[in-house]
């Protein structure tokens, strides 16, 4: 079994006797009915390491960490703490074994201060006024020694991203975590967060603060981690010193086959001008520009990659050239229509112009999860001739053309009658991507194309897309990913709180440039304190 | 100038009185909501326990022993609610109008068969209720200019459960904003995964808020039926528990707020009574039936849309539920 090939990393002190390590599973089972989550799973984790631990979607990683952090007994195995057996039963006796949490969604009370955050469940007593002395004691000194601040009086629901994760950490800190599990802590970040949270993470290291950092980024576990282990199909695949691995290893483990990160593509060659917006203005129903005086155009045959951290309207920016929003200033030229406030464009009408919609949230406007394939495959085109017979839906046409779609794009398992929920996320989002693009749209607008989807998917849907801008298709590519950003686009866009701050060509375009820019941008904007914090620590 | 003073006085001392068991129901729901568990069923808790309460103090003469049974009463109900949303994650809404529309019918149903007087329990005597308590130098204070009505009316003379209820709204603040346990009630209704992962049983604590919630609803019938009348009627309650709801989101789920919002309900219907048959110049007597609308014609204007918009604990009517 390959998880034997258990390593002792970290220990650099070389002491007579090494110490135990933090954490020891052996041969960890787990299974939710017939699913077997976790299949004798081991692992060890040296004490004061940053240990990575990598592997796709529902390759167990989630259920191992949950079995740690209490929220799941283990079937079978056995848990060494610090080299004494624990038995852990509930988040409270893992925080009382010095295991801290810090969640992909963040676990706090946007009403609260950080202050009273940091002692919801740790209060010294029946009364708040000591707990909270004795926080604000115990938050100066972790701002001393690990640089860590956030104003403790401010509402959680105030804070930037970035801080409400400093927020978590410093809970995870504050209850004494000398072990700290983030689950997927980037993925909400901008570089520049990420690397101050990287800071953060070695300063907690040195201080012999053992780290588990699980991640889908082979890069951030490159750059930050001593060790790293694999899982995939709930099992332990491999275990490396990280200096004596590469991510080409790593991905091949973690997919279990070769795969290639970089992706050939040509020059693109632009025609001509397929998708033109300008100074366009969306107003929300509070007045807030969401979309600031945007201007743009997207040649056919080259894809444009809107780069930016979530939330700064991007969304929006899909919305308003999809015909979901209408602009309240500017005007666009959708395939040769012109689009303003007073001659807004419907969706449908949008789509019959050979505009196509991959949307960001797949749920919640990709498709119905409780509808069978078929019936997702065609929402949007339900209208459209080859699926009706007179008013009637034409059942055949329907599965046949699901079927037709399901091969195409190499849909798992290929059964139209499935309901649309029970594929996994990759499988959904192919289907999407199939039924946007088998009519031959002139522009295809795609959000966060691989959101939750497996490394394997991702390669191909990262090829799709190529070939249909090879095909002449006008692309915008909206995605958090920085990586996915450089990889397919031929010029980027840096979006930040509604406008463009920068543009790039594919070319000269790296992480930092696009990392300056949006720090740049959020200098210059209202929340000037956080952002200056956060440069001047830059590199 | 004085008949309008002695008006004044007597009004607000009518207001204090009415008020009162709007005021506990109104902390009641709001320990209930600030958890995260909607509870519609204030109204059905308050009748059951007025029954109680008054069942018991004709059977034995105490005040206190109905008391007792009337907060027992309203806990069990309050504890069936919380099983309901709490343990089996039901729909709070509802569960809520459940246990009203079970009170209504099964109060009546218990009182024809044990008392045979038509759903009415037997008119209690004076020292089967609570009685006003005079408090020292309030017969001496009356010759007192404007001190003395003021004294005498006002603050003195009200029954122990007057004086509970006000002093239950400063105890509910001083939790809720300054205790542990109050801490962890606003956490469990804005983000119950929040408690949850900190190690703290989401259920455990929603089910105290709710015991709590029980408890002070059972006052409250109390009050209404042993206190502010001396016998239970079939329906008696007559929407209080849903004027308290109301009263409670006026407050944004704040106790003193909350406690304004419901003198002002008091005071509406304390006016109410005070201008039937009053002619008022220049419009003649005003029928009975309208005044006795009042307060609810000003709680729809109010609820309308005069008070700001009010937000609720985001969890509030969610079910908890541990995904992972």
């Amino acid at each position: 079994m390959p998880a034997e090939q258990s390593t002792t990393t970290g220990n650099p002190a070389g002491g007579a006797i090494p110490p135990p390590p933090a954490i020891r599973l052996k041969h960890i089972s787990k299974s939710f009915g017939a699913v077997r989550a976790n299949r004798d799973v081991s692992l060890e984790v040296a004490k004061g390491s940053i240990h990575g631990i990598v592997g796709e979607n529902g390759a167990g990683k989630s259920t191992l960490m949950s079995i740690l952090y209490g929220f799941y007994e283990a079937d079978s195995g056995e848990i060494e703490i610090a080299g004494r057996p624990a038995r852990i039963r509930n988040s409270q006796e893992a925080i009382g074994l010095g295991i801290g949490m810090v969640h992909q969604h963040f676990m706090l009370v946007d009403t609260f201060t950080v202050l009273e955050n940091v002692i919801l469940g740790a209060e010294s007593g029946a009364l708040l006024a000591p707990s909270k002395d004795q926080a604000a004691r115990e938050l100066a000194r972790l701002e001393n020694e690990y640089n860590l601040y956030v104003a403790p009086e401010a509402l959680v629901g105030d804070l930037l991203v970035g801080e409400r994760q400093r927020v978590e950490i410093l809970k995870a800190l504050y209850r004494g975590a000398e072990i700290l599990i983030l689950d997927e802590p980037t993925g909400v970040l901008t570089p520049q967060e990420t690397d101050q949270l990287f800071r953060i993470l070695r300063a907690l290291r040195d201080q012999g603060v053992t780290v588990i950092l699980i991640t889908h980024k082979l890069r951030e576990i490159m750059d930050v981690t001593d060790a790293v282990s694999v899982m995939r199909g709930g099992q332990m695949v491999a275990h490396r010193k990280t200096a004596d691995t590469d991510k080409e290893e790593l991905a091949e483990l973690m997919v279990g086959r070769k795969v290639r990160l970089e992706l050939d593509k040509e020059p693109a060659s632009p025609g001509p001008t397929r998708l033109l917006a300008e100074n366009v203005t969306v107003t929300d129903a509070d007045g807030v520009p969401r979309l600031d005086n945007v201007s743009l155009t997207v040649h056919a045959g080259e894809i444009v990659g809107i780069a930016g951290v979530s939330g700064n309207g991007q969304s929006e920016l899909l919305e308003v050239l999809s015909g979901i929003a209408k602009p309240s200033q500017g005007r666009l030229v959708l395939s040769g229509r012109e689009v303003t406030a007073q001659a807004p464009v419907h969706p449908d009408e949008a789509r019959k112009l050979g505009i196509a919609h991959v949307p960001e949230d797949r749920h919640r406007l990709g498709l119905v999860t409780s509808f069978s394939a078929r019936e997702s495959a065609i929402l949007g085109y339900q209208g459209a001739a080859r699926f009706n017979r007179g008013p009637i839906l034409d059942g055949t046409a329907i599965t046949q053309n699901c079927s037709s779609l399901m091969e195409q794009f190499d849909v798992r398992p290929p059964d139209p009658w499935l309901r649309s929920g029970g594929f996994s996320g990759g499988n959904q989002q192919k289907l999407i991507l199939a039924r946007e693009m088998s009519p031959h749209p002139e522009v295809l607008l795609v959000g966060q194309p691989t959101r939750g989807v497996d490394i394997g998917a991702i390669e191909f849907i990262h090829r799709q897309l190529v070939a249909r801008r090879d095909a002449g298709c006008a692309v915008l590519l909206v995605s958090v990913e920085l990586d996915e950003i450089l990889a397919l686009s031929d010029r980027i866009l840096v979006m930040f709180e509604g406008r463009i701050v920068g543009e790039l060509t594919g070319a000269e375009a790296d992480e930092r440039r696009i990392g300056l820019m949006m720090a740049n941008a959020m200098d210059s904007s209202e929340h000037a304190t956080a952002g200056s914090t956060m440069t001047e620590q830059a590199p | 100038m004085e008949d309008i003073f002695v008006f004044a006085v007597q009004t607000l001392d009518a207001t204090l009185r009415v008020s009162t068991p709007l005021i506990l129901a109104a902390m009641a729901g709001l320990f209930s909501e600030r958890s995260g568990i909607i509870d519609i069923s204030l109204e059905g808790k308050m009748l059951a326990a007025a029954f109680a309460s008054a069942a018991t103090a004709a059977v034995t003469g105490s005040p206190w022993l109905a008391l007792a049974a009337a907060m027992i009463t309203s806990l069990f109900l309050a504890l069936l609610h919380g099983f309901a949303c709490i343990t089996h994650r039901g729909n709070h809404v509802v569960s809520g109008v459940a246990i009203n529309i079970l009170v209504s019918g099964l109060t009546i149903v218990l009182g024809i068969a044990w008392f045979a007087q038509g759903g009415q329990t037997p008119l209690l005597k004076a020292d089967a209720r609570f009685r006003p308590i005079e408090w020292p130098g309030a017969q001496a204070m009356e010759g007192v200019p404007f001190l003395g009505p003021l004294y005498e009316e006002l603050i003195s003379g009200h029954n122990i459960l007057v004086y509970v209820a006000l002093l239950v709204v400063p105890l509910t603040w001083w939790v809720v904003y300054r205790s542990r346990f109050g801490l962890r009630l606003r956490a469990v209704g804005e983000n119950p995964l929040a408690v949850d992962t900190a190690g703290i049983s989401v259920a455990f604590l929603r089910y105290r808020a709710v015991a709590i919630c029980g408890l002070l609803c059972g006052i409250a019938g109390t009050y209404i039926a042993i206190a502010q009348n001396a016998g239970f009627i079939r329906e008696m309650t007559a929407g209080q528990g849903y004027i308290a709801l109301a009263a409670m989101i006026f407050g944004k789920w704040r106790p003193l707020p909350a406690l304004g919002a419901c003198l002002m309900f008091g005071l509406l219907d304390a006016i109410s009574i005070r201008l039937q048959g009053v002619s008022i110049a220049g419009i003649g007597e005003v029928p009975v039936q309208l005044i006795q609308a009042l307060p609810y014609i000003m709680t729809v204007v109010l609820l309308a849309g005069f008070i700001g918009k009010a937000v609720a604990p985001k969890a509030i009517g969610v079910p908890f539920v541990k995904e992972r």
